[in-house]
């Protein structure tokens, strides 16, 4: 077994016995019990697996558990504040930006990511960035329009 | 007043899949109900079989898993929630919150009070399965049914309980109310210190749509809190105590058979489970990295057998039909030929329909877990009591030892109808005596699971000199039977379906063959609308008589502002269609840059009509989403094969609708409340691939009679 060694997610302190090279996804998933980032290709095409690290969205099932040493991830389980939604996860809910929802986390994490780097983006940005998540259900109309409502809301404007 | 008019239509047999026996089991004694729920009401309703009439029984094995007498039933606790079940599944169609809807109203309760418990075949009633657009056509009303039986229920309990007659009573609001005394008992009232079970007939009356209250909101998803926390669990993030993880070593190609086998080094390998049971092969082991390594140290040799690849698969469907023709599949009148003979204008046609993938997000994945020889299993499919008969015959025991438990599913578009996954968890499970999961890659749900089928249309057609059809012969080679009639009026016309014996495992797919046959069909119009120098919308509506088809189209040609003249680079279609129930029409607007051949999509207008709106929210959602998902194998979607291998089983080689491949989308939601409804998840796709391939025509005088229409973009002349 490898030296663990130890991750930040979610502001909560984790050690990995997994082997170091693991993609963060097994290790949130089946080491840590986090499932709400979900797999969906293994080949970082479709974003169901989207985290934060060190602030910025990436597909966690392409990066090794090691290059989440000292930089802080959030996934989907550390949105949410005191029973308070996050407002892109109150946007997604208002808009009904979902069905079978299998994306919805990925979607919304790539969405925090975008907008912590451009608070009020253009559609075309949206759509830019979301690029690389796949919704099979068809909802991206929806999800535009819940990223641009979240957007208002964090800028107060909603 | 409501329609009695029941849509004749029959369900396609789904052909391709592995029969199930019949299954006659009432798993639940009435005991082991109360237990689970606590006291209080039960209801079982026995309806009368309303599938008999719209499934012939020689159609298909799906007619021997027809509902028994009870397919419905619901509990009123003493804390007067309303528990309903059935044998459904929520795969992000909706529906448990539609149904939900529906038991509210007819039991005259608050929305929240009511929780669905679905796809469970220990707790739930039998149900052949979530397919066929049939959830709101059939067990919505079965459920209301139950709720109505369970009203009266609640109502006589009042009426003996104040010895006052039924009939002055009124339910509404979770109560029962004297009007003549003011006085009021509420259901949970009613239901304490009880263990009542009932069977009631549960017949008409249902509530009629104009009446309904709760049912035709836009209720929200339920427990889509759940959804947007991570905290929802499908069957992947499911991890019981104990648990190990499953892969599975699979063959090189289909159908290759082991003829060496090696796995002494694997199975030296602490804390991992070996199985080998013909020619499956699997491990299981505590984390997932060393069930593969597991897999990884097995040596296995196979014998191959070559197969038909894609690129001559139309030829070779068309060259292998079955040469009995079913007549069961053939539907004539008039004679087609002295009309072809004859006719004033001509027009034959060939249109080809590839493999496509289902690639739902949420790839198949089960749970599985002995305990002595009965077997619980979680899997994501669409058919829990058809996985459960699949178990029960592999394992060689009874159904009753088998629970199937639905998660809501991470969608399944027509692709969960099979327990694959649920299968092999199970063997593994059972040589390791605890419980295992399996979750497919990316790559084995690309390859492992099953494809809607190519096809190959022959259309032989003939206008008269006033543009009315004279005839109209239509045949599908493979792709399927569905959506194969044609709704416009033609006094000569022959319609047949060729079957073909399977290349590719193949089976279900949302709307199943109507769209290949609406593609082949609505192409078709539009280039004899052409011949006859005629708008294609004008075209149509001389020869259609159905008042709902010309509805729908006229709806969308409005809202598009159809006709419109096109500018250079610039394109316009329009396709209708119906079937099960349902009318939809597509009109598209598309746009070819000149310089590369690109296609792009930029508006889509469909109207849809479904009967009365159970939840025009969640309507709208499938209607959007079966436009996108139509987008996709209507441009570029396309599986491609050799020799028995997926040659594009990634998401980087097989396309689907991505943000930027979206277009403006107007979805006009036509609710007659004077219509039983239909289901909705189906049809809204059929219309997309013809109404984009006539917009390309219409830009380019270039005919594309081919799915998918550009999967490289428009080949430059």
């Amino acid at each position: 077994m490898p030296k663990a060694i130890e991750i930040e997610v979610n502001g909560k302190r984790y050690a990995v016995h997994y082997d170091p090279e693991t993609p963060l996804l097994y290790v949130l998933r089946d080491e840590f019990g986090l499932t709400g980032s979900k797999y969906g290709c293994g080949e970082g095409q479709c974003g169901a697996c989207t985290v934060l690290l060190g602030g910025a969205p990436r597909r966690s099932c392409q990066i090794p558990v090691s290059a989440a040493v000292g930089k802080p991830v959030t996934t989907i389980e550390g949105l949410e504040k005191d029973g308070r939604l996050h407002p892109v996860q109150q946007a997604f809910l208002d808009a009904g930006a979902f069905q079978c929802a299998y994306c919805t986390p990925g979607m919304i994490m790539s969405s925090v990511g975008l907008l912590e780097s451009n608070a009020d983006p253009s559609s075309a940005e949206i759509i830019q960035s979301l690029q690389g998540n796949i919704c099979r259900c068809g909802t991206q109309p929806r999800i535009v329009d819940a990223v641009h409502q979240a957007a208002k809301m964090m800028q107060g404007r909603g | 007043m409501m329609s009695s008019q029941r849509e004749n239509f029959l369900l396609e047999p789904e052909r391709y899949e592995f029969a199930s026996g019949p299954i006659h089991h009432f798993d639940l004694a009435r005991r082991e109900f109360f237990k689970i729920l606590g006291a209080g009401i039960a209801v079982f309703a026995i309806t009368k079989n309303t599938q008999a009439q719209e499934t012939a029984p020689s159609r298909g094995f799906h007619a021997q898993e027809l509902p028994q007498e009870i397919s419905a039933w619901l509990h009123i606790g003493e804390d007067g929630a309303v528990t309903a079940f059935s044998g459904k599944a929520e795969m992000g169609q909706n529906i448990r919150t539609s149904m939900a809807q529906s038991v509210a109203d007819e039991l005259r309760v608050p929305f929240e009070s009511v929780r669905m418990v679905m796809g469970d075949t220990a707790l739930t009633p039998f149900d052949a399965g979530t397919f066929g657009s049939r959830t709101t056509p059939t067990m919505t009303p079965q459920l209301r049914r139950v709720a109505c039986a369970a009203r009266d229920l609640l109502v006589d309990i009042a009426a003996k309980e104040w010895k006052v007659a039924p009939e002055g009573l009124q339910a509404a609001g979770g109560k029962v109310t004297d009007p003549a005394s003011g006085r009021f008992l509420t259901y949970a009232a009613l239901a304490h210190g009880r263990t009542l079970a009932q069977n009631l007939p549960a017949e008409d009356p249902v509530t009629p749509p104009p009446d309904w209250i709760i049912a035709g909101q836009p209720v929200p998803k339920v427990d889509a809190r759940d959804f947007v926390t991570g905290r929802h669990q499908y069957t992947p993030d499911l991890r019981p105590e104990g648990m190990l993880y499953g892969k599975i070593l699979r063959p090189p190609s289909f159908g290759a058979t082991i003829t060496s086998y090696d796995d002494s080094a694997a199975k030296a390998i602490s804390g991992v489970f070996v199985v080998r049971d013909g020619d499956f092969v699997g491990a299981a082991a505590p984390t997932e990295r060393e069930a593969r390594n597991a897999l990884a140290a097995v040596h296995a040799q196979w014998k191959e057998k070559l197969q038909v690849s894609s690129r001559e698969i139309f030829s070779y469907l068309k060259s292998h039909a079955e040469p009995k023709v079913d007549d069961r599949h053939r539907n004539q009148r008039g004679s087609v030929e002295d009309a072809l003979t004859g006719a004033a204008h001509r027009l034959d046609a060939s249109y080809t329909v590839a493999y496509i993938a289902h690639a739902p997000l949420e790839p198949r994945a089960a749970v599985a877990e002995w305990s002595g020889d009965k077997l619980t299993v979680q899997t994501g499919s669409q058919r829990p009591f058809g996985v459960r008969g699949e178990l029960a015959d592999i394992f060689h025991i009874p159904e009753g030892n088998v629970r199937v438990i639905i998660p809501d599913t991470g969608s399944a578009y027509g692709g969960k109808h099979t327990g694959d996954a649920a299968i092999e968890a199970a063997r593994l499970a059972r040589a390791a005596g605890r419980p295992v999961k399996v979750v497919w890659t990316r790559e084995e749900e690309f390859t492992w699971a099953y494809f809607r089928p190519a096809g190959v249309i022959e259309v032989r057609s003939a206008t008269a000199s006033d543009g009315k059809l004279v005839a109209w012969d239509f045949h599908n080679y493979h792709s399927g039977s569905s959506g194969i009639e044609t709704p416009y009026a033609v006094p000569n016309m022959r319609t047949q379906y060729h079957s073909v014996p399977l290349v590719l495992r193949s089976g279900s797919y949302r709307g199943l063959a109507a769209t290949a046959n609406h593609f082949a069909r609505e192409t078709h119009m539009d280039a004899l609308a052409h011949g006859a120098k005629l708008d294609p919308l004008e075209f149509r509506l001389k020869n259609l008589e159905d008042v709902r088809l010309r509805s729908v189209l006229e709806a969308a040609a409005k809202k598009f502002a159809w006709p419109r003249a096109s500018k250079e680079g610039q394109g316009f279609g329009i396709a209708a269609g119906n079937e099960k129930g349902s009318y939809v029409a597509t009109c598209a607007e598309i746009a070819v840059d000149k310089n590369s051949g690109a296609v792009r999509v930029l508006r889509l207008v469909t109207a849809f009509e479904c009967g009365a709106i159970v939840n025009p929210d969640g309507l709208r959602n499938q209607v959007v989403g079966a436009n996108i998902q139509g987008l996709g194998g209507a441009l570029f979607e396309a599986i491609e094969f050799e020799n028995g291998r997926i040659t594009n089983p990634r998401f980087s080689r097989y396309r689907v609708p991505r943000f930027r491949d979206i277009p403006e989308i107007d979805a006009i939601l036509l609710d007659r409340k004077d219509l039983a409804p239909a289901g909705a998840g189906e049809t809204p796709i059929m219309a997309v691939a013809p109404a984009i391939g006539s917009a390309i025509f219409n830009a380019t005088g270039t005919r594309l009679n081919a799915l998918p229409l550009v999967p490289s973009g428009l080949k430059k002349t």
